[in-house]
Order: C-alpha cells, then structure tokens, then sequence
C-alpha cells in the first residue's frame, strides 16, 4: 500500500512539473500583458489540482492497462500467425476508435455549416446533418484502413518514408481537384482523429508487433501506425468534399 | 451540486468514448485469440485508473484552462487591444501589429504540448525501446518547439490571410528532404510525433485562437480562415524532432572527432 501511494506521488510530482508551463504562460499573458486580474481564482486553482491528480491517474493507468493489453495481444496476434485476423482487429480499432471521438464529430459539424454557407449542400440540419454524419464514417473508414496498412507494413517490413511520401504525393493531388472550401478542414481532420486512448494502444500494438516478429527492429517498424491514421483522412476527407 | 453533475455527465461521456474500444479488445480476446488476458485484474484496474484520469483530466480543463485561456484568445486578437492607443481601427491591416498574437501562440502551443497525455504516452515507449537514446523530455521539447513555430507561423497565415496549401505543401518537401539525412531510428517517430501533439489540451485551445483571429481580422472569414492551426501542428513536430536526431548525430560526431584528434 505504502509503495502504492510512494509511486503516486512521484507520478503526481511529475504532473505538476508537465502543467507548471501552462499555467506560467496563462499568468504572464493575463497579468502582464492583457494587465487583467484572473477571474475565480478558486474554481481554477481547483480545476488545475483536477487536471494533476487526472494526468496522475492516466499515466498509471497507461502502464497498467493499456501499454500490456497493447504488447499481449500483439505476442497473441504474432503467435497465431493468422494474418487475417490481426488486420481485421487493426481495422477495426482504427475505425471503432475513431467513429466516436468528440474532436471528430465536432469538425464534421462544422465541416457541414461550411458546405451549406458555400452552397455545396442544402441549408437545412437534416441535409447538414447528413453530411456530417458521412464525413465522420469516411474519417472512420480512413483510419481504419491506416492502421490495417501501417500493420502490413510491419509485417511486410516495408521502409515507412516511401509510404509517407506517397501519401504526401496523394494529398498534393488532392488539393489540386479538391473544392477550395474543403481543404482547410481536411488538413486539420488528420491531427483531430488520433485521441488519448489510441495512440497508447496503437503505439503498444506496433511496438509489440515489430519486437515479436523476426528481423523487425521496434524503433524503426513499431512506430509509424499514428503517422498514417493522421494521412488518410486528408485524403479521404478531400475525396469526400469531391462527390457533392 | 453542479460539480458532482459535471463529473457525472464527463464520466458518461469518457464511457461512451472508451467502450468501442474495450468491446473490440475484449470481443478479440475472447473469440479469436482464446486466451485468458494475463494479469486481467491489474489490465482491468489499468482501464479503470485510465477511466478516472480522463475524465478528471477534461473536467479540470473545463473549469480552469479553457475557459480562462479561450477568454484570452479573444482578448489578444480583439483589434482594441492591437490598436490600443490609436485614435482609429486602420483599415489596411499589417501582419507586424500581432506581435503578442505570434508570442502568444508560440506560448501556449509549447506548453500545452508538455501536458499533452498522448504525446507523454509515446515518449515513454520511445524511451524504453530505444534504451534511453531518446529521453522522454528531449523528445517532448523537440516535438513542442515544433508545435510553438508550427501554431505561430499558422497564426501569420491567417492574419495575412496566405493559401493553407502552399505552407503546408513547402512543408512536405522539407520534411522529405530531411527524411534522406535524418538517423533512420528516428523518422517512423517523427512522423508519429506529428499526430501524437494534437489531442486534448491543444486542440480547444488552438482552434479557439484560430477562430478568434478569423473573426476579427478584416476579410477573413471564420469559416474558410479560421481551420489549418491544427494542420500546422501536426506538420512542424516532425521537421523538429528528425532536427534534434540530427543534431544529436552531428553533435556526437564532432565529440568522436575532437577525441580522436586529442589522443593522437
């Protein structure tokens, strides 16, 4: 219990170092530079001791949870030898991961009054919604497909950049037959799509991957699946913006 | 009262978000691995701890960072604060009077990118599998130095109102270049890094500067102007992190050199 408590404390230590910057940031701008007093100074200080002892629970749990189930269904997976499988739970955690992420859906909305200001779509919140919905199962789908193709890589021991250029090559063409309005959102949907919980899982699962199969390094094949679930949906998401 | 409903509502709302994932682990476990998990009661507690600080974690943003630094946001792009102390709004704008706009984007993008859970996450496997080559903070700055100029050069393209596509492309084909010199251990990280900065705490706050900033700068449009911050955050940490590998290399290099000229 005691060693419990100890490694707590050093993980909440450590959250307070990681948020000092934030808070010394806002401090300076409010006082010094906007020269204004900092509004419910208690509900604040309350909300950064939420947000340590938050971090806290996180990373422990990161290394309880997460980063094992990761690493031991990668081994299960590898043993198994069948391919099939491993794809089709990489798809599936790309795609089930992504379909309900908040950032996500709330630029699909906005993606969706975009449409409807530029007159691509009717003004109206069932045609809005529609489109919002789409585009939110095309980022799925985008991201699903990322991490199946990131998995094969690691398979197939594939050098990652040529990946990554192609992808860059295709997001470049893109743009040029893309409708204007749609490009500012499709660069940001790739940053949006990868949330707190993935990127622990998916990092373990590559890593996991890369150091349970013969002749993979982990450093150089295990990372990479997040590069991709942050390239597609750009893609995807211009190809969407195309088909009205 | 009103607390205990917050954290109640941010709990559902953590639930909804982690249970595909749990369905589609433990359903894979179950039907096709076949394998009972092993230490299930510490993986369980792990999800449970994971639980509980997410939703700890957004609801004290909620109450402290965001509203205080989306407040900000506004402030500092609010042309009566650009222009204090002019008689007139001029109607010609110039991309040097948001001097406090470029420094506070640079500000709040570094730090929030210290704090950032996903990106502590992967420092921490990148540490363990590469034996300590790579430090948790080392990474962790590099990518925020990245995230800094990346936010603030997204900021200038607003305020000057430039076409996304041609910073971003330019981007792409540093990154490229870069891809040819960089230590091969780094580049599958690097390129991770550049979607592991935006999560939680950056996005809300970035994309509140970014739509402050459309709003209030004339002629632009907050709909067609005001996206791409995330899109240059996401970029610029990968140039960073292969920079400090590079660097790195360089440095070690250097050290091999001089030690070999002073032992002859």
């Amino acid at each position: 219990m005691r060693a419990q408590f100890s490694i707590f404390l050093g993980y909440f230590l450590n959250s307070a170092r990681d948020l000092a910057s934030i808070i010394a940031v806002i401090a300076f701008f409010q006082l010094v530079v906007l020269q204004q007093p900092i509004p419910n100074l208690g509900e604040i200080l309350g909300g950064v001791l939420l947000v340590m002892l938050g971090l806290t629970f996180f990373i422990r749990g990161l290394e309880m949870g997460l980063f094992p189930i990761g690493e031991s269904m990668a081994y299960a997976f590898a043993r198994k030898g069948s391919v099939f499988w491993l794809l089709l739970f990489a798809f599936c955690l790309g795609f089930g991961t992504t379909v309900a992420e908040p950032a996500l859906i709330a630029v699909a909305q906005e993606a969706a009054s975009v449409a409807a200001v530029g007159g691509v779509i009717e003004h109206t919140d069932a045609a809005m919604n529609s489109y919002a919905t789409g585009l939110r199962y095309t980022v799925a789908v985008s991201v699903g497909f990322a991490i199946l193709l990131g998995v094969l890589r690691i398979l197939k021991g594939w050098p990652i950049h040529y990946l990554i250029i192609t992808g860059y090559a295709g997001v470049v063409l893109m743009t040029t037959i893309a409708p204007a309005e749609i490009i500012g959102i499709a660069y940001d949907s790739g940053g949006v799509t990868t949330s707190t919980i993935t990127v622990p899982l998916v990092t373990a699962l590559g890593v996991g991957l890369a150091s349970s199969i013969k002749g993979r390094n982990p450093m150089t094949d295990g990372f990479g699946l997040i590069a991709f679930a942050s390239l597609t949906p750009m893609i995807f998401v211009m190809a969407y913006g195309m088909m009205f | 009262m009103d607390f205990v409903l917050a954290l109640g509502a941010g709990l559902l709302a953590t639930l909804k978000d982690v249970m595909p994932i749990a369905i589609i682990i433990f359903g894979f476990q179950l039907l096709v691995i076949r394998k009972s998990i092993p230490h299930l009661k510490k993986v369980l507690f792990g999800f449970f701890y994971v639980l509980i600080g997410l939703v700890l974690f957004l609801q004290g943003l909620e109450q402290a960072l965001f509203p205080l630094g989306k407040l900000m946001a506004a402030q500092l792009t609010d042309p009566s604060f650009i222009y204090a102390g002019m008689a007139a709004i001029p109607d010609v704008i110039h991309w040097g009077d948001y001097m406090w706009v470029y420094i506070f984007a640079a500000a709040i993008g570094f730090s929030t990118t210290i704090a950032e859970p996903s990106l502590l996450a992967v420092a921490i496997k990148a540490e363990e599998v590469s034996g300590g080559t790579i430090s948790v903070w080392g990474l962790r700055i590099a990518v925020a130095i990245g995230v800094a100029v990346g936010i603030s050069l997204g900021t200038f393209r607003i305020i000057t109102g430039t076409p996304l596509q041609y910073y971003i492309m330019t981007g792409y084909v540093i990154v490229i270049i870069q891809t040819f010199y960089a230590p091969k251990l780094i580049i599958a990280l690097a390129y991770d890094s550049g979607g592991v900065t935006t999560s939680t705490v950056t996005v809300p706050l970035v994309a509140a500067l970014g739509l402050g900033l459309a709003s209030t700068v004339p002629g632009r449009s907050p709909l067609l102007d005001g996206f791409g911050l995330i899109a240059f955050a996401s970029l610029f940490p990968i140039m960073s992190v292969m920079a400090y590998a590079q660097l790195t290399e360089w440095r070690e290099r250097r050290h091999k050199i001089r030690d070999s000229e002073e032992s002859e």
